[in-house]
């Protein structure tokens, strides 16, 4: 495994986002922008995370990707900052178009902005914070890898991540409505029902090519008997690759739209599905650039609300998932919400046997496709892989003990660890939690 | 616009249907709607396996449809859905449907007479806009952000009109997307094109477009403003001089600009949702002064009070003399009226609606699952299980309440005219 590491940090990969963005940047354009952001878009975070900074590199071991990479001291937290926006600060903007395009496959493929290293790090230095500002600079030259960029035209185009047209969207819900009538004949998708208690919202990958998560949600609402819609109308996807790429206008136009579309229907509050990503845009990041401190309409998380439905007995478990689970803890709600135990809770509820990996709840390792890098695409699959090597000794190792099924409640955890299970053999089920809710819950006969 | 001074306006308190009996008749029963004359409730039903139809007053359509959603009234109290039979769609109108069938339509629209109803239509992959059951000569691979006239008689809708394929980075960045009004495309294309408004003759279009991945501005009727901003909120044409001003941002704060130019002197940390007043003289939108405050701005100038949660749904009297808005603060919900809100606080709050003589402002809202309604802050002493917007007569005197009763029969819905005074005292 090592040897494979070794190989792909050397091999360039090409990614046209990329290389034809560099082609096209003039040290005039560098300037400017790294002056602009660093004058008009930062301030006091950077500089005194750069003054506290005492490059002692005790975040070195938090990082994924330098356990991974055979801690090589260049994927580390502080190194990834040393050949980034220190660089950047130290040669006061002045780099080239080859040191932008090394900045941005750092700052977007070598870092998932899990925020583990901030925990490591004596003095709490957010160092997903510093790589954002690296993605910033990279967009605003037009340097962000191929796929990703689509993604967010995507977003900006239609409101939603993959493409989905307006009413390709309302259709699917319509479909699965009609499917999971075959199970539950008075079973309901309540489309635009003004006044729902919840406005349930999940990102595009479900209507597109996940629409099962889309049933499975319906038949657990209407067995719990609760008041929930889905809007008709584009702000129902929760997801935010531009948070990531470094688009914030984008982003902000993104959320505006969602909390409107939540304030349009009166809601009483957001429950969104199994996304960390997401999650993070409409509870922290994306929120707050709009300036609303908090959600202005409250956000509830998938894994807060299936605890809700349990622990309030709104829903039983008929029968028990009978294999051995174990729990991936996604950086997003174990790290950045503390939705931890509520998982262990359902997971215990649900399953035989439960099992910890370890390190587990907001110490687990990242599974590497957060942060926007799975959507960087194929060019970078193998880095990516690769670069979580330690998770996949981290999964042979509960493995071992026993674990036969990873419930992760994350579409990015879901990609990266199917990745990670394949390439390097695990031969582990992933389920969401979703799934195995569907598959175990007392429902009407 | 439809007159409601031909509705009754007898006071007194009259039953339409009682929703408990519908019960009887079928096995599912969707939410209700109801006119805006207060005359008719409608819902959803089933009425044999697979079929759906719409009951209205305890009588349900004839026909019945596979689906059946999107139940709307039209201004002048005709009822619309969007129903498919035979897995193809169409608009129907008080039971009779288009002739022209979709693969499918969505997000029906009304001119404020309710004369013209228009849909989005797609049909074998092209998009499209129907207007009154006529479908536009022009298709397109795909449209969204439909608005139309004031007067109902034209549409406007963001259309792409360069093929584009996943992955297509650079073309994308070129400029893919335009506007098509009543299927008339605009010459230019830009990279994205967002929400828009027609002049309020309805001769012009103004948009949010981006013409790079970093410049914003607004374009009207496809020509785009000289200047441009790191991003810009939708823009709005003045009634009075036909002006167009937009939510600009420049330098990380937010401002108001007219025709490209400074229009208010000072910035927030956010503006939106800009709007003129009725005459066109007053300028209001929701800002934020500071981080996690929001309030109301008039020409510019903040009220004192604001709320930590949110503000939305502002509106303008008609005589333009009042500003009333809905604010939240620690989860809790209230209307507020020139800068000065109302006592109680509510678990929700709908739009705030004024007399026709602006001297009053009404309000739905709803406590512990119980929705009433509010007149300048004092709310009516019942409680229903479901209200909808308040509607006043045309002198002022008299407000009607909409409501379903659940006091001796649950579900009944009746039409209640009562004076104001009942409720302000």
């Amino acid at each position: 495994m090592a040897q494979a590491a070794s190989k792909i940090i050397k091999t360039e990969i090409y990614d046209e986002g990329i290389e034809k963005g560099i082609e096209r940047l003039t040290q005039q354009r560098i300037d400017q922008v790294i002056n602009h952001v660093l004058k008009n878009e930062v301030g006091a975070r950077l500089k005194t995370y750069v003054d506290t900074c005492v490059h002692c590199g005790l975040c070195s071991e938090a990082c994924h990707f330098y356990l991974s990479y055979d801690n090589d001291p260049a994927f580390s937290p502080a190194g990834k900052v040393k050949q980034t926006i220190w660089e950047i600060l130290k040669r006061k903007g002045n780099v080239d178009a080859e040191f932008i395009k090394r900045a941005r496959l750092i700052a977007s493929t070598e870092c998932n902005l899990c925020r583990r290293c901030a925990m490591y790090c004596p003095f709490g230095i957010d160092v997903a914070y510093l790589m954002s500002i690296v993605r910033r600079i990279c967009h605003l030259l037009g340097v962000t890898p191929k796929y990703q960029q689509d993604t967010v035209h995507s977003h900006a185009a239609t409101l939603n991540q993959m493409w989905v047209k307006e009413d390709e969207y309302i259709d699917s819900l319509m479909w699965q409505e009609e499917e999971a009538q075959d199970e539950i004949p008075n079973l309901r998708i309540p489309l635009e029902k003004e006044g729902a208690e919840i406005f349930y919202s999940v990102i595009a990958p479900e209507p597109k090519f996940r629409a099962q998560l889309i049933y499975q949600t319906a038949v657990l609402m209407n067995v719990a008997g609760v008041d929930w819609t889905m809007p008709a109308t584009p702000g129902w996807d929760n997801s935010d690759m531009c948070m990531f790429s470094g688009d914030i206008e984008m982003m902000g136009r993104l959320k505006k739209a969602h909390f409107e579309t939540a304030m349009r229907l009166k809601v009483k509050r957001i429950v969104m599905g199994e996304c960390g990503h997401a999650f993070r845009s409409v509870y922290d990041v994306g929120n707050r650039w709009l300036l609303w401190k908090w959600p202005p309409i409250p956000v509830t998380h998938a894994v807060e609300f299936y605890y809700e439905l349990f622990n309030e007995g709104k829903v039983s478990v008929a029968q028990k998932y009978d294999k051995t689970v174990t729990f991936q803890d996604p950086c997003n709600i174990s790290r950045g919400r503390g939705l931890h135990e509520m998982g262990r809770y359902l997971a215990r509820t649900l399953c035989t046997e439960f099992i910890e990996m370890h390190p587990n709840r907001e110490h687990n390792l990242c599974c590497c496709a957060g942060g926007g890098v799975i959507n960087c695409g194929p060019p970078f699959k193998m880095k990516r892989i690769l670069g979580n090597r330690a998770k996949a000794e981290q999964l042979f190792a509960v493995k071992a003990r026993g674990a036969e099924t990873i419930i992760a409640p994350c579409h990015n955890c879901h990609g990266g660890l199917d990745d990670i299970v394949h390439h390097y053999g695990l031969g582990m089920e992933i389920k969401f939690l979703g799934d195995i809710i569907y598959d175990c819950i007392e429902k009407p006969v | 616009m439809f007159d409601a001074g031909s509705w009754d306006w007898d006071t007194g308190r009259r039953l339409i249907s009682d929703t408990h009996q519908w019960k009887d008749m079928f096995d599912w029963i969707e939410e209700p709607y109801v006119s805006p004359d207060g005359e008719k409730i409608a819902s959803v039903v089933r009425k044999e396996e697979g079929e759906y139809s719409i009951c209205q007053n305890g009588t349900a359509w004839e026909k019945t449809f596979d689906k059946v959603w999107y139940l709307k009234f039209t201004p002048d109290n005709r009822l619309t859905a969007l129903v498919s039979d035979m897995g193809e769609w169409t608009v129907a109108v008080d039971g009779n449907v288009w002739d022209n069938t979709f693969d499918f339509v969505w997000d029906t629209r009304f001119g404020p007479d309710g004369q013209n109803i228009i849909v989005a239509a797609q049909k074998g992959m092209k998009y499209f806009v129907a207007m009154s059951d006529i479908p536009w000569d022009n298709e397109f691979s795909t449209l969204s952000n439909l608005i139309i006239s004031r007067d109902g008689k034209r549409a406007a809708i963001v259309v792409q009109t360069v093929p584009l394929k996943e992955g297509e980075i650079f073309k994308f960045q070129e400029g893919c997307y335009s506007v098509a009004v009543d299927g008339k495309t605009w010459e230019k294309n830009f990279v994205n094109v967002w929400d828009m408004d027609f002049s309020h003759d309805g001769m012009h279009v103004a948009a949010e477009v981006r013409t790079t991945l970093y410049d914003y501005t607004i374009a009207v009727d496809g020509v785009p403003w000289d200047q441009s901003y790191s991003s810009v909120w939708r823009p709005k044409f003045s009634p009075k001089d036909g002006s167009v001003s937009a939510p600009v941002r420049i330098g990380g704060n937010w401002t108001l600009v007219r025709d490209g130019k400074p229009f208010w002197n000072r910035s927030f940390g956010q503006l939106w949702h800009h709007m003129y007043s009725p005459d066109g003289e007053k300028v209001a939108a929701i800002v934020a002064p500071k981080y996690g405050r929001w309030t109301m701005a008039v020409d510019g100038n903040s009220w004192k009070l604001t709320f930590g949660d949110l503000v939305t749904d502002a509106v303008f009297s008609p005589d333009g003399s009042k500003l009333a808005c809905i604010g939240k603060e620690d989860g809790k919900w209230t209307i507020a009226v020139n800068g000065k809100p109302w006592q109680e606080k509510f678990d929700m709050a709908w739009q705030p609606v004024f007399s026709p003589d602006s001297r009053r402002v009404a309000a739905k809202v709803e406590k512990k699952g119980r929705y009433t309604i509010v007149i300048d802050g004092r709310p009516l002493k019942e409680t229903f299980a479901a209200v909808w917007d308040p509607v006043f007569s045309p002198d002022g005197d008299k407000i009607m309440i909409r409501a379903i009763e659940d006091k001796s029969d649950p579900g009944e819905y009746y039409r209640h005219i009562i004076p104001v005074t009942d409720i302000t005292g």
